[in-house]
């Protein structure tokens, strides 16, 4: 067989890491339930306008702090008249679009930051390290209040601020990847062979250390949407007339001893929310990890060792 | 007529696994006598640390068990031992040494406190008085200046000298077995020569008998008396160390020897190699392991595991169908076992 | 002696006191307070076509030469002098296309290969770093590259640990090999290998040697191997060269006494020699601190007066043999090796 006819055929693509971690995943209960509830919220989201006729926003003081089951409200309204339900599926878009985007945002600006200071090293990783550290001590409530104070209250600039402050931990994760991954002998025989530092990094590296800035990015989602509730609930996040998780629980404050079940349905759907993304972040988790060492139970364990008599202590 | 101190008999062990039970070790048996050094020589796969761990009842810890077969220690059967009585055979009648000195010493622990560790633990010493003979173990080992070696850490010290305590350590409740696990492997040849000398002298000194286990024929010449071969999990080999070297009989160990490059030779030559390679052990051949890379393999081979044949030397054994003497025509003949 | 055969003589690597210290930094602000003196003024010539073994203990520098004068690591001094260019001399962007001309090939099978790349990416990029050839060429090319180190081209789109430690290798060479380079650089590229594995590689790096016109400096602490398969051999101790010569020369005749302790201490694979063992005390001692004048001095067993002040240099004591050596072993016979 020559090589041109070897050429023609080649062994098909084994299973990359990829799709063994994903049939890993697959098998995890934890996880798939954590998918379902996250695809349904996305539903909920994306065809908000459909699922109810209602305005979150609309005032209607005639049917104000309408009880659970009335007709047309199926969670009531609130004290403006607003349907709960209506403003509580319209928060979903709040969440998710600030959860994905600061999340996203974050994992970029860590990983390029983290990647640079620890495969350089020397002073540029010092540089890089300390500046990490003046943004560790900078209390982010002050400056999101201060952006917001200076510039206005908007959802981009609420969304900036909360990367802003977030990125340091993927930096240094990423940082203490590079620092062992440079070491590698992968890493020598690619600039024994000329490739540049920049595709050693992009490359060679990143897909090394992918899985753990994953995992990472999906549990930053669920704490950036705790970020934006509690934003949201100290009156500096989302405003009137938008609505979120949050910014619902301020209104409840007030009605705790009265109608306390205004307070239950946002805090919920956070919880809800934040515990599915921690489920798929574990599942991930599980499931990229390569040598894992199987757990075998204790009774699988008990059966071989009453097959295999020999040295059953 | 010496004394026979490790009597391994039809020993088999491995690990359980989804696909079944995978045999690392197959039907291995071994003797050594007192004073007399064994090498067990074998490549990667073979199953020669299984062996060893097996034999320390060690293999538990590492999610492995021993399916059949006895471990005569002087007369004692150590596969019937639970593990609380393996604490005090392990460093009292037995020790073992392994590949990494780096890694087998504790890093924040000083040398002294972790040669006392067994002092302490098997003939229970007061601290000073394992003090001393950590000491004095020290300087039997050859390490310069003691005294001030028992307070260092084990960074201080170069892979040689941790080699040096590591072998302190193993000797000192003076065990009847040593079983030391490619134990210069990791070192320089010049610090090899140096340890392979001290364990002699020390085997002098203290009758000791050592199961070495190394994949390097020119260590096995040196060191043993008696070599036996292993291959995919079995003994395929086994002689006093002139015979193997001389009348080498299965075609694995005539295939190492001659692949090895030597000082005689040819440069340049092409070196004779073993062709196909080592099968992993979820995948091993038909019958005689060796017949996919055998240049001799007959039918036989391919359908029945050969038993182990007398050839040629004094107590030389091969496992090949071509020393049986009852001959490849005659099939009927049952498999003669020695 | 024709132009022809002065050309083919003129040395392809030349390397003229060459050295590499390591700076070691302590404190807060790092200062330096010693160097670690892994090379230290080294020089001598690798021919065309020629395999040049380079043996030594750990610590000796062989790794950190071999990486020096592929210019992996920054030279503290000295040159190399590539094909008649000095690499000083050169830009950045000339020892960036130099790297096509001279390859390493690893000692870790397991660890010079990228887990995530699949085996045709990884042979193939020195292809696409250096050329602009089209990735099916690329592919066409790799495939026959692995037919020629004795893989199989269809698993061409596998990850490497689907492969064995002596296929690792060969993709490693695959991948020296892949821009046709004239001189490769073997790091103990068969020392992780198993014996029978080993004599497989051997063959193939010999064999691709005559068939690619290919010179080698192999690196390696398995003497027997180094002897089969190189020309000439440098031997280190410490930093510095300590003896050069031919190979089955060398061996049989040893000139510096480290090289006759060296080769007394291989244990030989025949229980029938009983060789008289030259065995060396203690360890060797630090790069960072090295012994005055001949670096080897605490531990010869022939040191005198001299060797504790006076560094001795490389000088050629007989034809073709080098030594750097006061009292070089020209009368006694202490290697190993036949007639």
């Amino acid at each position: 067989m020559s090589a041109s006819d070897s050429a023609l055929q080649a062994v098909k693509k084994s299973p990359g890491p990829w799709k063994i971690a994903g049939r890993k995943f697959v098998r995890n209960p934890y996880a798939m339930a954590g998918v379902f509830v996250l695809l349904f919220f996305v539903f909920v989201a994306i065809f908000a306008p459909i699922l109810t006729p209602y305005d979150p926003a609309k005032i209607d003081l005639m049917n104000a702090n309408l009880p659970a089951g009335s007709e047309g409200h199926l969670l009531g309204t609130d004290e403006l008249g607003r349907d709960i339900l209506t403003r509580l599926i319209y928060s979903t878009r709040v969440s998710l679009t600030v959860g994905f985007s600061v999340a996203l945002a974050s994992v970029l600006i860590g990983t390029v930051i983290g990647a640079i200071s620890g495969y350089f090293g020397g002073w540029i990783d010092t540089i890089l390290m300390r500046f990490v550290d003046v943004m560790y001590s900078l209390p982010s409530l002050f400056i999101n209040i201060l952006v917001l104070t200076l510039w206005g209250s908007s959802f981009g600039y609420m969304i900036m601020v909360l990367s802003f402050t977030s990125w340091m931990g993927v930096a240094r994760l990423v940082r203490g990847n590079f620092l062992q991954l440079r070491e590698m002998q992968y890493v020598e025989a690619a600039k024994a062979i000329g490739v540049s530092n920049v595709s050693i990094i992009f490359r060679h590296l990143l897909r090394n250390s992918i899985h753990p800035i994953i995992v990472y990015a999906t549990l930053m989602v669920g704490s950036a949407i705790l970020s934006e509730s509690a934003l949201s609930y100290l009156g500096l996040g989302i405003q009137a007339p938008q609505t979120s998780w949050g910014l619902m629980l301020s209104n409840a404050q007030e009605f705790m001893l009265i109608q306390p079940q205004l307070a239950l349905y946002p805090g919920l759907c956070i919880l809800v929310l934040v515990l599915a993304v921690n489920f798929i972040g574990d599942g991930l988790q599980n499931a990229l990890n390569p040598k894992e060492k199987k757990k075998i139970p204790m009774r699988r364990l008990q059966q071989w060792r009453n097959e295999y008599l020999k040295s059953a202590n | 007529m010496a004394e026979r101190v490790l009597e391994v008999s039809k020993l088999t062990a491995g690990f359980p696994t989804d696909h079944g039970f995978l045999k690392a070790a197959d039907n291995v048996s071994l003797k050594i006598d007192r004073g007399e050094t064994l090498c067990l020589v074998g490549e990667s796969g073979s199953g020669k640390s299984v062996t060893s761990l097996a034999i320390m009842r060690l293999l538990e810890y590492e999610g492995g068990f021993i399916l059949d077969g006895q471990i005569k220690l002087h007369d004692e059967d150590l596969t019937l031992k639970t593990q609380e009585e393996m604490i005090h055979i392990r460093g009292k009648k037995i020790a073992m040494i392994f590949q990494d000195p780096m890694s087998a010493l504790n890093p924040v622990f000083t040398i002294g406190d972790q040669i006392a560790e067994s002092l302490r633990l098997h003939q229970g010493m007061s601290p000073k008085e394992a003090e001393k003979e950590a000491i004095e173990l020290l300087r039997r080992v050859g390490i310069p200046a003691p005294e001030i070696r028992i307070r260092q850490y084990p960074h201080e010290l170069s892979g040689g000298m941790c080699q040096r305590v590591v072998i302190a350590i193993a000797l000192a409740c003076k065990p009847d077995l040593l079983i030391a696990d490619e134990p210069t492997t990791a070192l320089d040849v010049t610090v090899q020569a140096q340890i392979l000398d001290l364990l002699r002298k020390l085997q002098d000194e203290m009758g000791l008998s050592i199961l070495l286990i190394t994949h390097d024929l020119g260590v096995a010449a040196e060191m043993a008396d008696r070599i036996a071969v292993m291959y995919a999990g079995t003994i395929v080999e086994e002689g006093y160390v002139k015979d193997i070297f001389a009348n080498p009989c299965h075609p694995y160990t005539q295939g190492l020897l001659q692949s090895i490059p030597g000082f005689e030779g040819e440069r340049g030559s092409e070196l004779y190699t073993i062709k196909g390679s080592i099968p992993p052990l979820t995948q091993l051949p038909s019958g005689c392991r060796f017949h996919p890379r055998c240049p001799h393999a007959t039918p036989k081979c391919m359908q029945e595991q050969p038993g182990h044949y007398a050839v040629p030397g004094k107590d030389h054994y091969a496992a090949c169908w071509l020393h049986d003497p009852a001959g490849a025509a005659n099939e009927e003949t049952g498999v003669s076992r020695e | 002696m024709s132009a022809m055969d002065e050309l083919k003589n003129q040395p392809l690597v030349e390397v003229r006191n060459l050295k590499k210290y390591f700076p070691i930094k302590k404190g807060l602000i790092s200062r330096v307070v010693g160097h670690v003196r892994a090379v230290d003024d080294v020089s001598f010539a690798i021919r065309k076509g020629e395999t040049f073994g380079l043996v030594g203990e750990s610590g000796c520098g062989k790794s950190t030469l071999g990486r020096t004068i592929l210019r992996l690591h920054h030279p503290t001094g000295g040159d190399v002098i590539f094909d008649g260019r000095s690499m000083n001399a050169m830009k950045s962007r000339d020892l960036r296309a130099l790297r096509q001309e001279m390859q390493i090939i690893f000692q870790d099978p397991f660890g010079s290969l990228n887990p995530r790349f699949l085996i045709k990416d990884i042979i193939g990029e020195p292809l696409r770093v250096h050329t602009k050839a089209s990735s099916k060429e690329i592919e066409e090319r790799v495939a026959h590259l692995m037919s020629l180190v004795g893989l199989d081209p269809a698993r061409r789109n596998q990850y490497p640990h689907e492969f064995s430690g002596g296929q690792r290798q060969r993709i490693g060479i695959a991948r020296a090999i892949a821009l046709n380079p004239k001189f490769i650089v073997a790091d103990e590229a068969v020392s992780a290998l198993d014996v029978s594995v080993q004599s497989q590689v051997i063959n193939l790096l010999i064999k691709l040697q005559k068939e690619l016109g290919l010179t080698f400096l192999f690196i390696a602490h398995g003497l027997n191997v180094v002897r089969h398969i190189s020309d000439r051999i440098g031997v280190m101790y410490l930093g510095k060269m300590a003896e050069i010569g031919p190979s089955e020369e060398l061996f049989r005749h040893p000139l510096h006494p480290y090289t006759a302790a060296l080769l007394s201490s291989i244990p030989l694979p025949n229980p029938e020699i009983k060789r008289e063992r030259i065995v060396l005390q203690g360890d060797v001692p630090s790069p960072a601190n090295p012994p005055s004048g001949c670096r080897f001095h605490p531990r010869c067993p022939f040191a005198q007066e001299r060797c504790k002040s006076e560094v001795p240099a490389l000088t050629e004591v007989m034809p073709n043999r080098q030594v750097a050596c006061h009292f070089p072993l020209v009368d006694k016979a202490m290697g190993i090796g036949g007639k």
